[in-house]
């Protein structure tokens, strides 16, 4: 089911690739494809930098004047491979990355507000890959060794293809569906598209990495079987659930957790009973994905509830102009104190505004009404503790304590991931868990290579 | 406002700027539009015995996502009827009479042929002739063209025929595919040329077409040589302009032809011996329109310096332009970095690493922001770096000999160590 799934995505995919996913798109993607115009003028604007400021400041340090340049030279294959090389999940980043923050940020003409459209030439290369449907990459000569990945994710499925190319068996564990992890279930699909996070997903099975979808580690498989049966193992199982907020009114009908929401608007392109009024308490960027899904689903009021001020939101600008243009409201330091219900409904919420300073404390007296049929909740994201404790892994209130090669305490067991990102030491954007999945797939290779076991 | 009127060997004009014989000066519809817009005088496209072309006649040579710095052409001279070419050349002088019409022509190696064809065409007001002796495609097959551009005897011979029989001056055009362009701007003041134009176009062929691996342009999967003109060729003409300027036995005023597209090209073919320029490929790219900003850009730069008159800057370049030999080779200059305005794309390091002296470093600060410093010591001040940065004015080379003293090659030699 999940195969055939995989299949008839990628067929559509091949067909047209500027029309990708318009069947549940919610309409049109943040970013176009460029026109060849476009993409031929921008690509030779780049100075072609020497050490690149742009290549510096990505995180998976792909060699983008490189790419650009065989843009411009023409040669498509060997841009996207450049691409790829660095980045297995090139095709995602190319559309989800808060460029204005790292390569394009850093492009030596952002001083004079033109930095080259590195996001959206990346997306050209890589939109001609998917639709080329050519496999770049081949598994290395077989080690002997085998090692399992618990999470289908961005920072798993890096592991996984590096791992491959280096020769060493690989297992996937992802207990979805479909692999891909946020980047398939949590990201909006005008943003990034199921089709394409299915395709890099498809692109490391394509190399021999055995990918079991539907099977949870912990409840399907033991973590010490795992240990038993593979020479390392890679955690990448992201984070959990929305936690509750703790206040009244929370379990009734019409209160979603925001990662539940984008999933179904994106698997199934409509929600039944959203109402006309939609509350979206969160200021990151999944909170600014349930806000601009609602809009794209027809709700016509949409507004998001911050309990600090605009500066302190952890969304990306580029999100958060994205959801003005998409006429989503915003209100800043203000605290939800109670859903209202009617009938076991969400009917309303009551609010508390906070300290205009930012410290999120609330001000008595303060407390206010707002009417609301549908609240989404985005206040981040719960930690896998449990799994870290069955395989013995130290941990810090549920996030894993790693070195730079993302080794454990655990030897052979290593962490990739948001399931290793501290909140606040940086931004658990899924070029960084791409980064850390490499990451550890060399630290695995070398110390399977010294003949570890 | 300037006076930028011009006499090439008694041929005046309103402006320097004309259009060469081309494409563009292929009819009277044509012409008449460039004197609307501004154009000078124009050169008609070459007539002779009419000749039949192919298709596909055109390629152009694209820099990134720059069209057409250079073009490649194998159309031929005019394959229209000589009757319909005079009688708009009578059309186009009665209805601009201050602007003059040269005619190119091009026959037969035979007295005979040329004094035939100069006088079917002096039957109509023209104001001069020139001879095209410079095409290199098609018709230097069949002995015309290039093929007697290339022969210093046959130059003098056919300039000789021409003069005998035209009542107007005689231009010689020349053709860069040759060894010394001298030797032909001599043999045409030897036989009697009045003024000499260069260059034509340059033997070329424009690519291989990668899907197809058919020559570019191809007709039906085929191509042969053409000429190529346009951006590209302007250092190539401007070098033979200057070696003519410069012999002291070519004695005639000449027409400056190779990539000019603008005032600034023509300022520069100007100032190094042209009395006037001709203009084809620019027009090709943009039309006749583009004569407005090159007459008020002249114009401009001429009013900006207080010089009256155009003619005060032709060949103010020429004494500086010597040989090698003669070249002060005490004068030395050095790249400096102007840290403020520099972007830190490090495209002069790797310039000057990889293919220079590898005399810029990079250094860095214990905060790792990398700064870019000229090794002067040892900077031979090859201009490359300044060549490659991209922001105007942060690589600047500057002179750090005393100025005062000079030492050639030729200096050199002569006085014994």
């Amino acid at each position: 089911m999940a195969n055939g799934q995989k299949e008839k995505g990628l067929r559509r995919l091949r067909l047209v690739p500027s029309r990708m996913d318009s069947s549940r798109g919610l309409g049109p993607q943040m970013a176009e494809p460029m026109t060849p115009l476009d993409v031929k003028v921008e690509a030779n604007r780049c100075l072609n930098c020497f050490d690149a400021p742009c290549t510096v400041a990505c995180p998976t340090s792909i060699d983008i004047p490189r790419f650009i340049r065989r843009i411009a030279a023409g040669d498509l294959a060997g841009s996207a491979r450049t691409i790829m090389e660095a980045n297995p999940m090139g095709a995602s980043c190319a559309r989800v990355c808060p460029t204005d923050e790292l390569c394009e940020g850093a492009c030596v003409y952002a001083p004079d507000n033109s930095p080259i459209r590195i996001g959206q030439l990346q997306q050209h290369a890589t939109d001609w890959l998917i639709a080329d449907g050519r496999l770049l990459f081949k598994p290395g000569p077989a080690t002997g060794k085998r090692v399992a990945i618990v999470g289908g994710g961005p920072a798993g499925l890096s592991a996984a293809r590096d791992l491959a190319v280096l020769g060493h068996a690989v297992t996937i564990f992802e207990r979805d569906e479909l692999a891909g992890g946020l980047n398939t279930y949590g990201i909006v699909p005008f943003r990034l598209p199921i089709d394409v996070a299915v395709w890099e997903a498809e692109q490391v099975r394509r190399l021999g990495v055995d990918i079991r979808t539907g099977v949870t580690v912990g409840t399907g498989v033991a973590p010490a079987a795992l240990r038993a049966d593979f020479d390392a193992v890679v955690i990448a199982c992201g984070m959990g659930v929305v936690p509750k907020l703790g206040i009244p009114g929370e379990d009734a009908a019409g209160v979603w957790d925001a990662l539940d929401f984008i999933r179904k608007a994106k698997l199934e392109g409509a929600i039944p009973g959203l109402g006309d009024t939609v509350a979206v308490i969160g200021g990151g960027n999944t909170a600014i994905d349930g806000a601009t899904a609602s809009k794209r689903l027809g709700v016509s009021s949409v507004t998001m509830f911050y309990r600090r001020g605009p500066d302190r939101m952890t969304a990306y600008n580029f999100e958060i102009e994205f959801a003005k243009t998409e006429a989503v409201e915003f209100r800043y330091n203000v605290l939800p104190k109670r859903i209202i219900t009617s009938g076991g409904r969400v009917a309303g919420l009551e609010l508390i505004r906070t300290d205009p300073a930012g410290t999120a404390k609330p001000l008595a007296g303060t407390e206010y009404t707002v009417p609301a049929d549908t609240v989404i909740l985005a206040i981040g994201q719960s930690r896998f503790t449990a799994l870290l404790d069955a395989f013995g892994v130290v941990h810090e209130h549920g996030v894993a304590v790693v070195d730079t090669g993302m080794r454990t305490n655990v030897p052979g067991v290593y962490v990739a991931g948001d399931a290793m990102f501290r909140a606040g030491a940086g931004d658990a954007m899924v070029v960084e868990a791409a980064q850390r999945g490499k990451t550890a797939a060399t630290s695995i290779d070398v110390w399977l290579r010294e003949g570890a076991r | 406002m300037a006076d930028l009127s011009s006499n090439l060997a008694g041929i005046r004009s309103p402006n320097p700027f004309w259009l060469a014989s081309a494409p563009p000066t292929n009819s009277g519809y044509q012409v008449m539009r460039a004197f609307a817009a501004g154009w000078g005088g124009a050169v008609w496209k070459t007539l002779g015995e009419p000749i039949v072309n192919v298709t596909s006649r055109f390629a152009g040579l694209n820099v990134g996502a720059i069209k057409m710095i250079g073009m490649n052409n194998i159309e031929l001279i005019t394959d229209r009827p000589l009757a319909d070419n005079l009688r708009e050349i009578a059309e186009c002088k009665a209805a601009y009479p201050d602007r003059p019409i040269v005619v190119s022509l091009m026959t037969d190696c035979t007295r005979k042929s040329w004094h035939d064809l100069i006088n079917a065409v002096q039957a109509v007001p023209v104001d001069g002739f020139e001879l095209n002796f410079g095409c290199p495609h098609g018709m230097s097959e069949r002995g015309m063209g290039s093929a007697v551009g290339q022969d210093p005897e046959l130059v003098e011979q056919i300039t000789r025929w021409a003069k005998e029989a035209s009542r107007v001056p005689v231009i010689v055009k020349l053709t860069p595919n040759i060894t010394d362009i001298r030797y032909c701007a001599r043999a045409a003041v030897r036989g009697g040329a009045d003024a000499i134009s260069l260059i034509n176009t340059i033997n070329s062929l424009m690519g291989v077409d990668l899907e197809t691996w058919n020559p570019i342009p191809h007709v039906d999967g085929k191509s042969s040589h053409g000429g190529f003109c346009g951006p590209a060729i302007k250092p190539i003409a401007l070098n033979m302009v200057g070696d003519c300027a410069r012999d002291p036995q070519v004695t005639v005023p000449i027409s400056g032809i190779g990539g000019i597209a603008n005032w600034r090209d023509a300022a520069e073919f100007l100032l190094m011996g042209a009395t006037n320029v001709q203009v084809c490929t620019a027009v090709m790219r943009d039309g006749f329109r583009i004569v407005g900003d090159m007459i008020e850009g002249l114009n401009n730069y001429l009013d900006d310096r207080g010089i009256a008159a155009v003619g005060e800057i032709i060949g103010k370049t020429v004494p500086r332009f010597v040989n090698w030999n003669d070249l002060n080779l005490d004068y030395k200059i050095v790249a400096n970095i102007d840290p403020e305005t520099c972007i830190n794309c490090n495209r002069c390091w790797i310039a000057c690493e990889d293919a220079a002296h590898q005399c810029i470093d990079r250094l860095v600060d214990e905060r790792g922001h990398t700064t870019l410093k000229v090794d002067e010591e040892h900077c031979v001040g090859c201009n490359l770096c300044s060549m490659v940065c991209p922001v105007d004015e942060c690589i600047t080379m500057v002179r750090v000999d005393s100025g005062e003293s000079t030492h050639t090659w030729r200096e050199r030699l002569s006085v014994p160590s």
